[in-house]
């Protein structure tokens, strides 16, 4: 991408409205399907709005009582906890492979590399319903390929092992899937990143003695430091919004509350128990969190733009 | 010596791993060609070989809900790259063409929009669309759709206007040319790429959506294609699973999906990660 090319922007020399003009398509889009519901959201998390406001009910102005309800909801802070937990051990693990991986593509063959990069992306292009489909397939209890392979091990029993019948296994599953899914888009940005690394600075290094040690911590991971701390972010945003995949594999599973994390918590108080209140103030807290998390990845891109 | 055998073994590791993570695409496309009497058997059979049918795409497909929900994402999604071209286009120019006051507020209020999680919104969207009667609509979900893909395309696109040399455009205007006319005849044709990789962008994101599909779209006649998907996994639970089938209908899913996803992979690599990766 052409993002060191000066480029240049013509210079505000008559420019009047019409840089207004060209922006007001999008911004009317956005304002229609975020900033209304955005807006809504907010004012219902302050509001009682239950069954009866569905039925036409004015709904009641109720403070914070939604939050405070949430404070002392045990089920709340289970799911909260969870979803951080989870989140944060899928993130780091997609992040840590992908680096491993990315690593490999550059000491291997050119051979090895396209045959590694074409599995990869055929992972990555795997549509989020697909792919889930798939795993519950493969993780499935009577005929899945996983029991079978891990049963042939010596002195392993997973003979019709339910993987989604109990909460650890099922997220192990949802991990397991959702790294396979991430893991390609990290390992071709950190490979992006290291094809930068001059093989003439590497040799020198050699040279001058540092072993293979050294040379990644200083060599290889200065270089590399501002795609690892992009992704991880992002990855940690993106695991925090896996409703789609928990939602199939509880289709396939479990229906209990125990397999919940935010997303399929909020759309159970929402669609299905009527709470909007409680609903919109959930879902706010999962804005907060993910707004808190994007704000140094949002800040990196808003510097890189002012520098073209 | 030792140097060699490293080499040998992290190739050998490289294949392992191309395996294993290429293994549940191809596990897929190997089940959605056995037959299900044979799927069912105790020993997974690794290769269609002699078992090799066709049979579970048509069974697939029969169940009369395919072409309706095929008609669904086609037009939705048609609708959604069709929009989000132009609305990004124009805002693309905007950002890259011109300083005017608000453009840092507004690039800002996109990179953060890109962030929301649909989780965080969909009931929010929900009673929108429901107060308004859009509820299995396409226009509905179409609507969220846009803004949701907006922000992204706009900050592909303005990297690719951004690529293109103002000064060409004022050589042209020397020559005569007027502003639009410069802009039309010299950067527009240089775009195209951009333009199309926009738009496979699009098309993926909203041919792949599940979450919004959910909430806006619980009728069973209103469903796309990942919803219909989400009908034999439903299915799953309550019986005998055709797993035959159920994997002919990923692959249908899937592959259109691949294919284009193929064409546009480098773009949005370095789109996401920005000048982290200096291209």
């Amino acid at each position: 991408m052409s993002t060191n090319t000066s480029g240049g922007r013509i210079a505000p020399r008559r420019t009047g409205g019409i840089p207004y003009y060209l922006i007001v398509p999008a911004v009317i889009a956005l304002l229609l399907g975020l900033g209304y519901p955005l807006v809504w959201q907010f004012i219902t998390a302050f509001q009682d709005y239950g069954l009866a406001q569905q039925f036409g009910k004015p709904p009641e102005w109720v403070g914070f009582d939604n939050f405070a309800n949430l404070v002392w909801d045990g089920e709340f802070w289970a799911v909260l906890g969870r979803s951080l937990l989870f989140c944060v051990v899928t993130a780091f693990s997609t992040v840590v492979i992908g680096v491993l991986l990315a690593l490999l593509m550059n000491a291997v063959g050119k051979a090895a590399r396209l045959i590694l990069q074409i599995s990869m992306l055929l992972a990555w292009a795997m549509p989020v319903a697909a792919a889930t489909t798939v795993f519950i397939w493969l993780f499935d209890r009577r005929r899945g390929v996983v029991n079978y392979l891990l049963d042939m091990l010596p002195g392993v029993d997973m003979n019709r092992y339910d993987w989604l019948g109990n909460p650890l296994t099922f997220f192990m599953v949802a991990s397991i899937l959702i790294v396979w899914m991430s893991v390609p888009f990290v390992a071709f940005a950190v490979y992006a990143g290291l094809t930068q690394v001059s093989d003439e600075v590497m040799e020198a290094a050699q040279i001058d003695g540092a072993n293979a040690w050294q040379r990644f911590w200083r060599i290889i991971g200065p270089i590399i430091r501002p795609v690892l701390s992009i992704v991880l972010l992002l990855q940690l945003i993106w695991d925090l919004r896996v409703f789609a995949q928990i939602t199939l594999l509880k289709d396939a599973g479990s229906k209990s509350g125990d397999f919940d994390l935010l997303g399929t918590y909020i759309y159970k108080l929402g669609a299905s128990a009527n709470d909007f209140g409680m609903a919109s103030a959930v879902s706010i807290v999962v804005l907060i969190i993910t707004l808190a998390i994007s704000w140094v990845y949002v800040r990196d891109l808003i510097k890189e733009d002012e520098g073209r | 010596m030792t140097i060699k055998l490293g080499r040998v073994l992290l190739t050998v590791l490289a294949i392992v791993l191309s395996i294993v993570w290429a293994f549940p695409v191809y596990w897929m496309v190997n089940s959605a060609f056995i037959s299900n009497a044979v799927l069912q058997q105790f020993t997974p059979h690794f290769f269609p070989g002699e078992d090799f049918t066709t049979s579970n795409f048509a069974g697939a497909i029969s169940d009369g809900s395919f072409f309706g929900a095929l008609g669904m994402s086609v037009s939705i999604t048609l609708i959604v790259v069709f929009f989000c071209l132009i609305f990004a286009f124009l805002g693309a120019v905007a950002i890259s063409r011109f300083k005017f006051r608000g453009r840092k507020t507004f690039v800002l209020a996109l990179l953060l929009i890109q962030m929301l999680p649909a989780e965080g919104l969909f009931i929010a969207q929900y009673k929108m669309m429901s107060s308004v009667g859009l509820l299995n609509s396409i226009v509905g979900v179409s609507v969220i759709y846009i803004a949701a893909v907006i922000p992204f395309t706009i900050w592909m696109l303005r990297g690719f206007v951004a690529g293109v040399p103002a000064e060409l455009e004022e050589a042209a205007m020397v020559d005569g040319l007027s502003r639009f006319q410069a802009f039309m005849r010299i950067t527009f044709p240089l775009l195209a790429p951009g333009l199309v990789a926009s738009g496979v962008y699009a098309f993926l994101q909203a041919w792949n959506e599940f979450t919004v599909a959910v909430v806006l779209l619980p009728a069973e006649a209103a469903q796309t294609l990942p919803l219909w998907l989400r009908g034999f996994v439903q299915a799953s639970a309550t019986r005998e699973t055709d797993w035959g089938q159920v994997m002919a209908a990923s692959t249908i899913v899937a592959v259109p999906v691949i294919i284009f996803f193929l064409l546009v992979q480098g773009r949005m690599t370095s789109g996401i990660v920005g000048g982290a990766v200096k291209g």
